[in-house]
């Protein structure tokens, strides 16, 4: 071969499954980079988030009046049901699995995943199981028995639907089990040498709590969704009262997993707020072992709590009891976390940028959704608020004035990384003020019509609901407006945002001690500690932290790049490229 | 848009060069067993689930079996307990043998294996043809078709499992005693699957 023609091989990937990213196109293939594959689950989940708020404007504007006057009740149903599928299995969960890939192996100082290609298997379920959902609405017959698809009801409606929804299901949760696998593998067996598991980064905490979950519970309701296919297509009866069958045992599988999954969809995000508020206030942690143990804390705990969903189901009181207990236990390693975060940035020099805005937006709101939690917890108010708009409320305060706020947060803090541009800070906080208005103004009324009586899931209600469902209505909207600054802010900022430089702001996880974005393979050797994860402001932290093995990229001045001075806040470029000029000089 | 910066010394065929010589993530046996270990835990949890679901069902119902379930006959399904348990050593000595570098010796052991696996579902289907009840006729027979039928899909699993490093290990020296992780394997997940065999046996059968 000549040397032209092995130049010209060199352009072309040789295997399909060739790591690494090098035209957009790339983007679109069974690629084993796990930053590749990070970014491939969050372009996806947020895909699925606009269908899914679509669906949400849909049921929204059904929900303006009394009457049903915009959608017959039948595709209300489906609305509702597909919304919630969606949002949680097609956008939170993957969400947190795309962070988790990205910054992982970056955060631990290793080359990839430890299995590649189970990855991108596991990252591929997603678009066919969420294409198989969305396609149910073009068959006609979309499951539209509520994202938990209780039988017996959930058999006799469309069998079609359903049939859709639990492979659907099955797929994404089977995903989400290979996902874990890998992280739980890749956390424990591949940090640099030299990192404890009290050097980890807390993010990485929290993705090994949430996997662990993960590995629990997952797997129960795929045995659930087992049993419920039997039900519906084969014509068994387990989940059906008729032939002697009991629907309360699918409500156990099912909450099994259920309960587990909303912390399974915040912790990730926990993780993520525990890493912005300390580089962005220029403080270190406070209490670091203390966030990293509640995590694990959170997630034993919501392992024992699935029933107190189940409050009105007819289970014995004593349990009831056992059930409320540790459900409100929880409020404790959340409340650790909420007082550590605050005390980060008691005194601190915080930099209220983008990522920092959403951080706070995320504490401010979640405490929200934590307290009507706590309320919830609470067997006579259960049963008072069971299946009204207060539940509603609540768990959107949690998922969405939590998770997706908190999924934002982390997008404008390492989109520097992943994308090697800054993002228009202008337009982050158009964004933001937008999706705060929005947020409280859909879900802050849903609290006053669930004590009001109104029921969840109907398409028809009393007219003395009506100004507060307007409201409601109009904040949706503003919620769907809220998105096109940042679709378009993030697309411009891709392709043509000021240069990031390495590390912009000035922080101390592994991350950042690679080019942005990261090389394939992250690396070069081994990257070794010389502070912890968040010293700022301490002494040793201005020692930066030296490579094995050091590329010129990233030894260009370690000290300059990685400086965290209290009192400085982030560099310009230009400072930081004088910075590394006069670093190299010595 | 990773493209601008990817470090060329790092990328194409010095990549593949690079990889080959240093060792690419595939050659971490470790990480694999490991991996394996974790992802048994997630096929724990879901036999789990499915265990839980029964004692559920059976905790619910005043009589269990309900009234009217034909007695299941234990010789067949006793005898394929005892075959699956010995084929558990037997797949061990697979394991032993390729340890000492004896190829030939864990073929022969793999195949047995196999062989008593594939006994062990045939008895299973032969077992099915010849019950007195079918899959709704009432929770109980329900539940016991699904269960060990979920069980068999994971025997077929492992028996194709055991036949494809068979079939790898044609190749003289493809195992050896250091480059087992394919033999070693296979044998783990046919101890977990005769390990939920056991529980499952002691449910259906003898509760």
């Amino acid at each position: 071969m000549t040397q032209a023609q092995i130049q010209e091989t060199a352009n072309f990937p040789v295997r399909i499954d060739e790591p690494g990213a090098r035209k957009w196109r790339d983007y679109f293939t069974f690629n084993t980079d796990h930053k590749v594959i990070g970014i491939q689950y969050l372009v996806t989940s947020f895909i699925f988030y606009c269908i899914g708020g679509v669906l949400a404007d849909l049921v929204r504007t059904e929900l303006r009046t009394p009457e049903v006057d915009f959608v017959s009740p039948e595709v209300y149903n489906s609305l509702f049901t597909l919304h919630a599928t969606i949002m949680i299995f097609l956008w939170i969960v993957p969400a947190g699995a795309g962070f988790a890939n990205y910054l992982i192996p970056l955060m631990i100082g290793a080359k990839d995943m430890a299995f590649p290609r189970l990855n991108a298997v596991a990252f591929w379920m997603i678009p066919v199981g969420g294409l198989l959902l969305v396609a149910s609405l073009a068959v006609g017959d979309a499951p539209d028995a509520g994202w938990t698809s209780y039988p017996p009801l959930s058999l006799v409606t469309g069998q079609v639907g359903e049939g859709i929804w639990i492979m659907s299901v099955l797929l994404l949760g089977t995903s989400s089990i290979l996902g874990a696998i890998n992280f739980l593998v890749t956390l424990i067996k591949m940090r640099t040498p030299g990192m404890g598991v009290h050097q980890m980064p807390l993010f990485c905490w929290a993705m090994f709590a949430t996997s662990a979950l993960v590995l629990m519970s997952t797997p129960v309701l795929a045995a659930g969704l087992i049993l419920l296919a039997f039900d519906l297509l084969a014509g068994t009866t387990f989940f059906n009262p008729t032939g002697g069958g009991d629907p309360v045992v699918y409500q156990h599988m099912f909450w099994f997993y259920s309960h587990p999954a909303v912390y399974i969809m915040i912790l990730p995000f926990f993780g993520a707020i525990s890493e912005i508020i300390p580089i962005h206030s220029r403080k270190p942690i406070f209490g670091y072992k203390a966030i990293a143990y509640s995590s694990l804390a959170i997630s034993f705990l919501g392992l024992i709590v699935w029933a107190h969903h189940m409050f009105t189901s007819g289970i014995p009181g004593w349990l009831r009891m056992f059930f409320m207990i540790t459900t409100m236990i929880i409020a404790v390693p959340t409340g650790i976390k909420i007082f550590s975060w605050l005390a980060t940035m008691w005194g601190g020099k915080i930099q209220l940028n983008s990522a920092m805005l959403f951080a706070i937006g995320f504490v401010g709101t979640f405490v929200i959704g934590g307290i009507s939690g706590v309320m919830l917890a609470a067997v006579p108010f259960d049963i008072h608020v069971h299946d009204t708009y207060f539940v509603v409320a609540h768990l959107h305060y949690v998922l969405f004035g939590g998770s997706v706020l908190g999924i934002f947060a982390a997008i404008y803090h390492w989109f520097p990384k992943m994308t090697g541009r800054m993002f228009n800070e202008f337009w982050g906080k158009v964004h933001f003020a937008l999706t705060i208005v929005g947020l409280n103004m859909t879900f802050l009324p849903m609290h006053k019509l669930g004590m009001m009586g109104m029921n969840r899931r109907v398409a028809q209600y009393d007219p003395k609901f009506t100004l507060l469902n307007e409201i409601c209505t109009y904040g949706a909207y503003i919620l769907a407006v809220s998105t096109f600054p940042f679709i378009i802010n993030a697309i411009w900022s891709w392709m043509y945002g000021e240069k990031a430089g390495n590390n912009p702001w000035r922080a101390l996880t592994l991350e950042w001690m690679t080019t942005s974005p990261p090389a394939i393979e992250n690396f070069d050797g081994f990257p070794v500690l010389a502070t912890g994860p968040y010293d700022y402001g301490l002494e040793r932290a201005n020692e930066g932290v030296p490579l094995s093995d050091p590329n010129p990229l990233l030894s260009a001045g370690p000290n300059s790049v990685l400086r965290a001075d209290p009192d400085e806040p982030y560099p310009t470029i230009e400072s930081d490229l004088e910075q590394r000029v006069s670093g190299n000089k010595d | 848009m990773q493209s601008q910066t990817i470090d060329p010394a790092k990328t194409e065929l010095n990549h593949h060069h690079s990889t080959a010589t240093v060792g690419h993530h595939e050659e971490h046996p470790d990480h694999r067993l490991f991996g394996l270990f974790v992802f048994l835990v997630a096929e724990g949890m879901i036999f789990l689930g499915l265990f839980g679901a029964y004692l559920a069902f059976r905790s619910t119902l005043p009589v269990w079996p309900p009234a009217g379930t034909p007695e299941l006959e234990l010789l067949l399904p006793g005898v394929n307990t005892v075959n699956l348990i010995a084929s558990s050593f037997v797949m061990h000595n697979a394991d032993t043998a390729i340890k000492k570098n004896d190829a030939r010796g864990a073929r022969i052991w793999l195949a047995i294996t196999a062989a008593m696996g594939a006994i062990f579902l045939v008895g299973q289907v032969y077992e099915y043809t010849h019950l007195e009840f079918g899959l709704t006729t009432n929770l109980f027979a329900s539940a016991f078709y699904v269960l060990t039928g979920f069980h068999g899909l994971h025997v077929t699993i492992g028996v194709l499992a055991i036949v494809a490093v068979l079939w790898r290990s044609r190749v003289p020296g493809h195992y050896s005693n250091e480059k087992h992780f394919g033999i070693e394997a296979a044998e783990i997940y046919w101890h977990f699957v005769d390990v939920i065999w056991i529980i499952l046996f002691g449910l259906l059968y003898l509760l």
